[in-house]
Protein backbone atom coordinates (compact mmCIF):
# COMPACT_ATOMS: atom_id res chain seq x y z
CA UNK A 1 0.00 0.00 0.00
CA UNK A 2 3.19 2.41 0.46
CA UNK A 3 4.73 1.82 -2.42
CA UNK A 4 1.28 2.85 -4.02
CA UNK A 5 0.89 5.96 -1.87
CA UNK A 6 4.73 7.06 -2.64
CA UNK A 7 4.14 6.47 -6.25
CA UNK A 8 1.12 8.45 -6.56
CA UNK A 9 2.89 11.42 -4.95
CA UNK A 10 5.63 10.89 -7.23
CA UNK A 11 3.85 10.73 -10.31
CA UNK A 12 1.70 14.13 -9.17
CA UNK A 13 4.60 16.11 -7.99
CA UNK A 14 8.24 14.91 -8.17
CA UNK A 15 8.13 13.69 -12.18
CA UNK A 16 4.89 15.72 -13.30
CA UNK A 17 4.40 15.37 -17.02
CA UNK A 18 4.07 18.44 -18.11
CA UNK A 19 6.79 20.56 -15.81
CA UNK A 20 9.36 18.64 -15.80
CA UNK A 21 8.64 16.04 -19.10
CA UNK A 22 7.59 18.61 -20.95
CA UNK A 23 4.89 16.54 -22.39
CA UNK A 24 1.14 17.31 -24.01
CA UNK A 25 3.22 20.98 -24.41
CA UNK A 26 1.19 21.86 -27.32
CA UNK A 27 -2.41 21.88 -25.85
CA UNK A 28 -0.73 22.73 -22.38
CA UNK A 29 -0.16 26.33 -23.98
CA UNK A 30 -2.56 26.64 -26.35
CA UNK A 31 -5.74 25.81 -24.29
CA UNK A 32 -4.40 27.55 -21.00
CA UNK A 33 -5.61 31.23 -21.36
CA UNK A 34 -8.41 30.42 -19.33
CA UNK A 35 -9.31 28.80 -15.79
CA UNK A 36 -12.66 27.21 -16.78
CA UNK A 37 -11.14 25.46 -20.50
CA UNK A 38 -8.15 24.41 -18.87
CA UNK A 39 -9.72 22.67 -15.62
CA UNK A 40 -11.89 21.13 -18.22
CA UNK A 41 -9.20 19.23 -20.43
CA UNK A 42 -7.28 18.58 -17.14
CA UNK A 43 -10.32 16.31 -16.58
CA UNK A 44 -10.39 14.80 -19.91
CA UNK A 45 -6.97 14.22 -19.39
CA UNK A 46 -6.99 12.72 -16.01
CA UNK A 47 -10.29 10.32 -17.54
CA UNK A 48 -7.98 9.25 -20.39
CA UNK A 49 -5.18 8.58 -18.46
CA UNK A 50 -6.34 6.71 -16.22
CA UNK A 51 -8.12 4.18 -18.53
CA UNK A 52 -5.67 4.16 -20.82
CA UNK A 53 -1.99 3.48 -18.96
CA UNK A 54 -4.21 0.30 -17.31
CA UNK A 55 -5.59 -1.17 -20.64
CA UNK A 56 -2.26 -1.03 -22.46
CA UNK A 57 -0.62 -2.67 -19.50
CA UNK A 58 -2.83 -5.37 -19.82
CA UNK A 59 -2.47 -5.19 -23.90
CA UNK A 60 1.62 -5.19 -23.33
CA UNK A 61 1.47 -7.81 -20.89
CA UNK A 62 -0.74 -10.19 -22.68
CA UNK A 63 0.18 -9.91 -26.50
CA UNK A 64 3.10 -8.06 -27.06
CA UNK A 65 5.54 -8.26 -24.38
CA UNK A 66 8.22 -11.35 -25.21
CA UNK A 67 7.10 -14.19 -24.58
CA UNK A 68 3.22 -12.69 -23.43
CA UNK A 69 1.48 -15.24 -26.34
CA UNK A 70 2.50 -18.12 -24.71
CA UNK A 71 -0.99 -19.32 -23.66
CA UNK A 72 -2.17 -18.97 -27.39
CA UNK A 73 0.69 -21.69 -28.18
CA UNK A 74 3.73 -19.21 -29.46
CA UNK A 75 6.24 -18.92 -26.67
CA UNK A 76 8.82 -17.67 -28.74
CA UNK A 77 6.89 -14.57 -30.64
CA UNK A 78 8.27 -11.18 -29.37
CA UNK A 79 5.95 -8.32 -30.70
CA UNK A 80 6.89 -5.54 -28.73
CA UNK A 81 8.50 -3.63 -31.78
CA UNK A 82 4.91 -3.31 -32.19
CA UNK A 83 4.21 -1.31 -29.31
CA UNK A 84 4.07 2.21 -30.81
CA UNK A 85 1.42 1.09 -33.94
CA UNK A 86 -1.09 -0.60 -30.56
CA UNK A 87 -0.43 1.97 -28.57
CA UNK A 88 -1.55 4.71 -30.08
CA UNK A 89 -4.33 2.40 -31.98
CA UNK A 90 -5.89 1.61 -28.04
CA UNK A 91 -5.71 5.33 -27.30
CA UNK A 92 -7.20 6.47 -30.43
CA UNK A 93 -10.48 3.66 -29.99
CA UNK A 94 -10.61 4.06 -25.88
CA UNK A 95 -11.07 7.97 -26.56
CA UNK A 96 -13.23 6.96 -29.09
CA UNK A 97 -15.37 4.85 -26.75
CA UNK A 98 -15.29 7.25 -23.82
CA UNK A 99 -17.00 9.87 -26.56
CA UNK A 100 -19.54 7.94 -27.64
CA UNK A 101 -20.61 6.94 -24.03
CA UNK A 102 -20.76 10.38 -22.63
CA UNK A 103 -22.49 11.65 -25.25
CA UNK A 104 -25.03 9.13 -24.62
CA UNK A 105 -24.92 8.93 -20.59
CA UNK A 106 -23.25 12.27 -19.01
CA UNK A 107 -24.26 14.35 -21.77
CA UNK A 108 -23.54 17.52 -19.60
CA UNK A 109 -20.04 16.32 -18.71
CA UNK A 110 -19.95 15.58 -22.52
CA UNK A 111 -21.01 19.06 -23.83
CA UNK A 112 -18.31 20.84 -21.14
CA UNK A 113 -15.47 18.72 -22.42
CA UNK A 114 -16.29 19.62 -26.56
CA UNK A 115 -13.55 19.44 -28.90
CA UNK A 116 -10.90 18.72 -26.12
CA UNK A 117 -11.88 14.96 -26.02
CA UNK A 118 -10.97 13.97 -29.65
CA UNK A 119 -7.89 16.33 -29.23
CA UNK A 120 -6.46 13.99 -26.55
CA UNK A 121 -5.59 11.11 -28.69
CA UNK A 122 -3.04 13.10 -30.16
CA UNK A 123 -1.93 14.70 -26.82
CA UNK A 124 1.79 13.52 -26.18
CA UNK A 125 0.87 13.43 -22.69
CA UNK A 126 -1.20 10.31 -22.66
CA UNK A 127 0.93 8.51 -25.01
CA UNK A 128 4.28 9.33 -22.70
CA UNK A 129 2.22 7.81 -19.66
CA UNK A 130 2.08 4.85 -21.41
CA UNK A 131 5.35 4.75 -22.74
CA UNK A 132 6.64 5.14 -18.94
CA UNK A 133 4.96 2.71 -17.54
CA UNK A 134 5.89 0.13 -20.67
CA UNK A 135 9.58 1.36 -19.69
CA UNK A 136 9.57 1.72 -16.07
CA UNK A 137 7.93 -2.26 -16.14
CA UNK A 138 4.39 -1.44 -13.83
CA UNK A 139 2.24 -4.06 -12.78
CA UNK A 140 -1.61 -3.62 -13.12
CA UNK A 141 -2.39 -2.27 -10.20
CA UNK A 142 0.59 0.35 -10.35
CA UNK A 143 -0.21 1.41 -13.65
CA UNK A 144 -3.78 2.55 -12.08
CA UNK A 145 -2.02 4.65 -9.97
CA UNK A 146 0.28 5.97 -12.25
CA UNK A 147 -1.88 7.01 -14.96
CA UNK A 148 -4.34 8.80 -12.55
CA UNK A 149 -2.09 10.37 -10.68
CA UNK A 150 0.01 11.61 -13.45
CA UNK A 151 -3.00 13.07 -14.79
CA UNK A 152 -4.05 14.73 -11.91
CA UNK A 153 -0.22 16.08 -11.88
CA UNK A 154 -0.79 17.41 -15.43
CA UNK A 155 -4.17 19.22 -14.26
CA UNK A 156 -2.83 20.43 -11.63
CA UNK A 157 -0.55 21.95 -14.03
CA UNK A 158 -2.35 23.44 -16.56
CA UNK A 159 -4.56 25.21 -14.05
CA UNK A 160 -1.76 26.73 -12.58
CA UNK A 161 -0.48 27.79 -15.73
CA UNK A 162 -3.80 29.17 -16.95
CA UNK A 163 -4.49 31.30 -13.44
CA UNK A 164 -0.86 32.45 -13.78
CA UNK A 165 -1.65 34.11 -17.87
CA UNK A 166 -4.98 35.01 -16.71
CA UNK A 167 -3.46 37.79 -14.11
CA UNK A 168 -0.64 37.94 -16.73
CA UNK A 169 -2.98 39.90 -18.75
CA UNK A 170 -2.72 42.58 -16.83
CA UNK A 171 0.91 42.66 -17.16
CA UNK A 172 2.83 45.11 -19.31
CA UNK A 173 5.13 42.97 -21.62
CA UNK A 174 7.91 43.91 -24.36
CA UNK A 175 6.46 43.52 -27.27
CA UNK A 176 8.69 40.58 -29.07
CA UNK A 177 7.61 38.78 -25.40
CA UNK A 178 3.98 38.85 -25.85
CA UNK A 179 1.57 36.08 -26.06
CA UNK A 180 3.81 33.20 -26.38
CA UNK A 181 7.50 34.08 -25.06
CA UNK A 182 6.15 35.42 -21.59
CA UNK A 183 4.00 32.25 -21.51
CA UNK A 184 7.36 29.38 -22.11
CA UNK A 185 9.32 31.62 -19.08
CA UNK A 186 6.14 31.55 -17.03
CA UNK A 187 5.90 27.97 -17.62
CA UNK A 188 9.66 27.29 -16.53
CA UNK A 189 9.38 29.58 -13.95
CA UNK A 190 6.83 26.70 -12.36
CA UNK A 191 8.59 24.27 -13.46
CA UNK A 192 11.43 25.39 -11.09
CA UNK A 193 8.69 26.09 -8.54
CA UNK A 194 7.80 21.79 -8.90
CA UNK A 195 11.18 21.19 -8.71
CA UNK A 196 11.04 21.73 -5.08
CA UNK A 197 9.46 18.67 -4.63
CA UNK A 198 11.69 16.34 -6.45
CA UNK A 199 13.88 15.74 -2.51
CA UNK A 200 10.11 14.35 -1.48
CA UNK A 201 9.81 10.71 -0.91
CA UNK A 202 7.37 8.91 1.33
CA UNK B 1 6.93 20.36 -61.71
CA UNK B 2 7.31 23.75 -59.20
CA UNK B 3 9.33 26.55 -59.83
CA UNK B 4 12.72 26.99 -58.27
CA UNK B 5 11.29 30.21 -56.00
CA UNK B 6 7.88 27.97 -54.69
CA UNK B 7 10.60 25.15 -54.01
CA UNK B 8 12.99 27.45 -51.61
CA UNK B 9 9.60 29.01 -50.30
CA UNK B 10 8.77 25.43 -49.22
CA UNK B 11 12.01 24.39 -47.73
CA UNK B 12 13.37 27.61 -46.00
CA UNK B 13 9.97 29.34 -45.35
CA UNK B 14 9.84 27.07 -41.70
CA UNK B 15 13.22 28.20 -40.69
CA UNK B 16 12.46 31.69 -39.45
CA UNK B 17 9.66 32.78 -41.05
CA UNK B 18 7.13 30.40 -40.24
CA UNK B 19 8.65 28.42 -37.53
CA UNK B 20 6.95 25.83 -36.61
CA UNK B 21 8.38 25.87 -32.70
CA UNK B 22 8.02 29.36 -32.47
CA UNK B 23 5.07 30.77 -34.39
CA UNK B 24 2.83 27.36 -34.88
CA UNK B 25 3.95 26.50 -31.42
CA UNK B 26 3.76 22.61 -32.74
CA UNK B 27 6.02 19.89 -31.51
CA UNK B 28 7.41 21.30 -28.57
CA UNK B 29 6.06 18.57 -26.52
CA UNK B 30 8.44 15.63 -26.78
CA UNK B 31 11.45 18.26 -27.61
CA UNK B 32 12.72 20.16 -24.95
CA UNK B 33 13.86 17.24 -22.32
CA UNK B 34 16.56 15.76 -25.08
CA UNK B 35 18.09 19.15 -25.56
CA UNK B 36 20.56 18.94 -22.38
CA UNK B 37 22.91 16.99 -24.68
CA UNK B 38 23.73 17.97 -28.84
CA UNK B 39 24.18 14.49 -29.30
CA UNK B 40 21.08 13.40 -28.03
CA UNK B 41 19.75 17.04 -29.46
CA UNK B 42 21.05 16.11 -33.18
CA UNK B 43 19.84 12.00 -33.05
CA UNK B 44 16.10 13.58 -32.27
CA UNK B 45 16.54 15.94 -35.13
CA UNK B 46 17.53 13.41 -37.58
CA UNK B 47 14.84 11.02 -36.64
CA UNK B 48 11.94 13.88 -36.95
CA UNK B 49 13.07 15.38 -40.44
CA UNK B 50 13.12 11.78 -41.33
CA UNK B 51 9.91 10.94 -40.23
CA UNK B 52 7.95 14.40 -41.08
CA UNK B 53 9.69 14.25 -44.94
CA UNK B 54 8.60 10.43 -45.67
CA UNK B 55 5.18 10.65 -43.80
CA UNK B 56 4.52 13.61 -45.60
CA UNK B 57 5.43 11.93 -49.06
CA UNK B 58 3.66 8.73 -48.63
CA UNK B 59 0.47 10.93 -46.92
CA UNK B 60 0.68 12.73 -50.36
CA UNK B 61 0.76 10.12 -52.57
CA UNK B 62 -2.55 8.35 -51.44
CA UNK B 63 -3.63 11.46 -50.55
CA UNK B 64 -6.40 10.99 -53.49
CA UNK B 65 -7.18 7.31 -52.05
CA UNK B 66 -7.93 8.71 -48.61
CA UNK B 67 -11.97 8.70 -47.65
CA UNK B 68 -11.77 11.64 -45.31
CA UNK B 69 -13.78 9.81 -42.13
CA UNK B 70 -10.45 7.34 -41.93
CA UNK B 71 -7.96 9.94 -42.94
CA UNK B 72 -6.65 10.41 -39.16
CA UNK B 73 -6.17 6.61 -38.41
CA UNK B 74 -4.51 6.39 -42.12
CA UNK B 75 -1.95 9.17 -41.31
CA UNK B 76 -1.73 7.80 -37.48
CA UNK B 77 -0.69 4.11 -39.02
CA UNK B 78 2.26 5.39 -41.51
CA UNK B 79 3.74 8.05 -38.41
CA UNK B 80 3.70 4.79 -36.52
CA UNK B 81 4.88 2.60 -38.92
CA UNK B 82 8.00 5.10 -39.52
CA UNK B 83 8.71 6.02 -36.44
CA UNK B 84 9.00 1.86 -35.29
CA UNK B 85 11.65 2.16 -38.36
CA UNK B 86 13.92 4.58 -37.12
CA UNK B 87 13.18 3.13 -33.30
CA UNK B 88 14.48 0.14 -34.16
CA UNK B 89 17.45 1.04 -36.22
CA UNK B 90 18.33 3.33 -33.44
CA UNK B 91 18.12 0.35 -31.10
CA UNK B 92 20.24 -1.31 -33.05
CA UNK B 93 22.93 1.26 -34.46
CA UNK B 94 23.13 3.64 -31.67
CA UNK B 95 21.86 1.95 -28.33
CA UNK B 96 22.98 4.06 -25.24
CA UNK B 97 21.36 7.16 -27.14
CA UNK B 98 18.28 5.02 -27.74
CA UNK B 99 18.39 4.45 -24.11
CA UNK B 100 18.93 8.08 -23.51
CA UNK B 101 15.82 9.09 -25.55
CA UNK B 102 14.07 6.22 -23.50
CA UNK B 103 9.99 7.34 -24.19
CA UNK B 104 10.77 10.88 -26.44
CA UNK B 105 11.96 8.46 -29.60
CA UNK B 106 8.21 6.97 -29.56
CA UNK B 107 6.61 10.48 -28.64
CA UNK B 108 7.58 11.97 -32.45
CA UNK B 109 4.04 9.69 -33.19
CA UNK B 110 1.78 12.59 -30.75
CA UNK B 111 4.73 15.31 -32.07
CA UNK B 112 2.23 17.71 -33.20
CA UNK B 113 4.79 19.12 -36.02
CA UNK B 114 4.35 15.62 -38.14
CA UNK B 115 0.37 15.41 -37.23
CA UNK B 116 0.01 19.13 -38.33
CA UNK B 117 2.13 19.05 -41.39
CA UNK B 118 0.89 15.87 -42.96
CA UNK B 119 -2.96 17.55 -42.09
CA UNK B 120 -2.13 20.67 -43.60
CA UNK B 121 0.19 20.45 -46.12
CA UNK B 122 0.27 17.00 -47.17
CA UNK B 123 -2.98 16.29 -47.60
CA UNK B 124 -3.56 19.15 -50.15
CA UNK B 125 0.07 18.98 -52.32
CA UNK B 126 1.88 17.00 -54.64
CA UNK B 127 4.54 14.08 -53.36
CA UNK B 128 7.50 16.33 -54.34
CA UNK B 129 6.56 19.44 -52.70
CA UNK B 130 5.48 17.90 -49.50
CA UNK B 131 8.36 16.10 -48.69
CA UNK B 132 10.18 19.47 -49.00
CA UNK B 133 7.88 20.85 -46.73
CA UNK B 134 8.51 18.13 -44.38
CA UNK B 135 12.81 18.64 -44.81
CA UNK B 136 11.41 22.48 -44.37
CA UNK B 137 9.44 21.91 -41.18
CA UNK B 138 12.44 19.34 -39.75
CA UNK B 139 15.26 21.92 -40.17
CA UNK B 140 12.94 24.87 -38.42
CA UNK B 141 12.68 22.66 -35.83
CA UNK B 142 16.42 21.35 -35.57
CA UNK B 143 17.31 25.27 -35.41
CA UNK B 144 15.35 25.51 -32.76
CA UNK B 145 16.37 22.71 -31.01
CA UNK B 146 20.46 22.72 -31.63
CA UNK B 147 20.35 26.70 -30.74
CA UNK B 148 19.12 25.07 -26.65
CA UNK B 149 21.14 22.53 -27.10
CA UNK B 150 24.38 24.37 -27.92
CA UNK B 151 23.49 26.93 -25.43
CA UNK B 152 22.21 23.93 -22.18
CA UNK B 153 25.34 22.01 -23.16
CA UNK B 154 27.74 24.75 -23.05
CA UNK B 155 26.99 26.61 -20.20
CA UNK B 156 25.09 24.51 -18.17
CA UNK B 157 28.44 21.12 -18.50
CA UNK B 158 30.91 23.25 -20.27
CA UNK B 159 31.15 20.99 -23.41
CA UNK B 160 30.01 20.09 -26.67
CA UNK B 161 29.27 16.70 -28.45
CA UNK B 162 30.95 15.26 -24.99
CA UNK B 163 33.78 17.09 -25.51
CA UNK B 164 35.13 19.48 -22.55
CA UNK B 165 35.39 23.08 -24.44
CA UNK B 166 36.11 24.92 -21.39
CA UNK B 167 37.56 23.46 -18.06
CA UNK B 168 35.45 22.92 -15.55
CA UNK B 169 36.49 24.93 -12.05
CA UNK B 170 35.97 21.33 -9.97
CA UNK B 171 38.75 19.88 -12.09
CA UNK B 172 41.00 22.51 -11.86
CA UNK B 173 39.71 24.36 -14.50
CA UNK B 174 38.17 27.92 -14.67
CA UNK B 175 35.07 27.53 -15.98
CA UNK B 176 31.86 27.46 -13.34
CA UNK B 177 28.95 25.76 -14.64
CA UNK B 178 25.97 27.29 -14.75
CA UNK B 179 23.57 24.65 -12.97
CA UNK B 180 20.39 25.81 -13.59
CA UNK B 181 20.88 25.27 -17.69
CA UNK B 182 21.16 21.53 -16.56
CA UNK B 183 17.45 21.43 -15.15
CA UNK B 184 14.76 20.86 -17.67
CA UNK B 185 12.88 23.95 -17.09
CA UNK B 186 15.60 26.06 -18.28
CA UNK B 187 14.67 24.94 -21.63
CA UNK B 188 11.76 27.18 -21.76
CA UNK B 189 13.70 29.93 -20.57
CA UNK B 190 16.24 29.53 -23.81
CA UNK B 191 13.14 29.14 -25.89
CA UNK B 192 11.22 32.10 -24.32
CA UNK B 193 14.61 34.33 -25.15
CA UNK B 194 14.22 32.61 -28.58
CA UNK B 195 11.06 34.19 -29.70
CA UNK B 196 11.82 37.55 -27.68
CA UNK B 197 15.23 37.78 -30.30
CA UNK B 198 13.24 36.10 -33.39
CA UNK B 199 9.84 38.89 -33.05
CA UNK B 200 12.42 41.56 -32.23
CA UNK B 201 13.69 41.16 -35.82
CA UNK B 202 10.40 40.08 -37.42
CA UNK B 203 7.76 42.63 -35.98
CA UNK B 204 5.10 41.44 -37.84
CA UNK B 205 5.47 37.79 -35.64
CA UNK B 206 4.20 40.03 -32.28
CA UNK B 207 0.74 39.16 -31.22
CA UNK B 208 -1.31 41.98 -30.94
CA UNK B 209 -2.63 43.00 -27.31
CA UNK B 210 -6.05 41.25 -26.04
Amino acid sequence: MEAYISLFIKSIFVENLALSFFLGMCTFLAVSKKVTTAFGLGVAVIVVLGISVPVNNLVYHNILAPGALDWAGFPDADLSFLRFLTFIGVIAALVQILEMALDKYVPALYNALGIFLPLITVNCAIFGGVSFMVERDYTFGESVVYGIGSGIGWALAIVALAAVREKLKYADVPDGLRGLGITFISVGLIGLGFMSFSGVSL
Amino acid sequence: MASAKEVKEVLFGPIFANNPIALQILGICSALAVTSKMENTLVMCIALTFVTAFSNLFISIIRNHIPSSVRIIVQMTIIASLVIVVDQVLRAYAYSIAKELSVFVGLIITNCIVMGRAEAYAMKSTPGLSFLDGIGNGLGYSVVLLTVGFIRELFGSGSLFGYQIMQLASEGGWYQPIGLLVLPPSAFFIIGGFIWVLRTFRTEQVEPKD
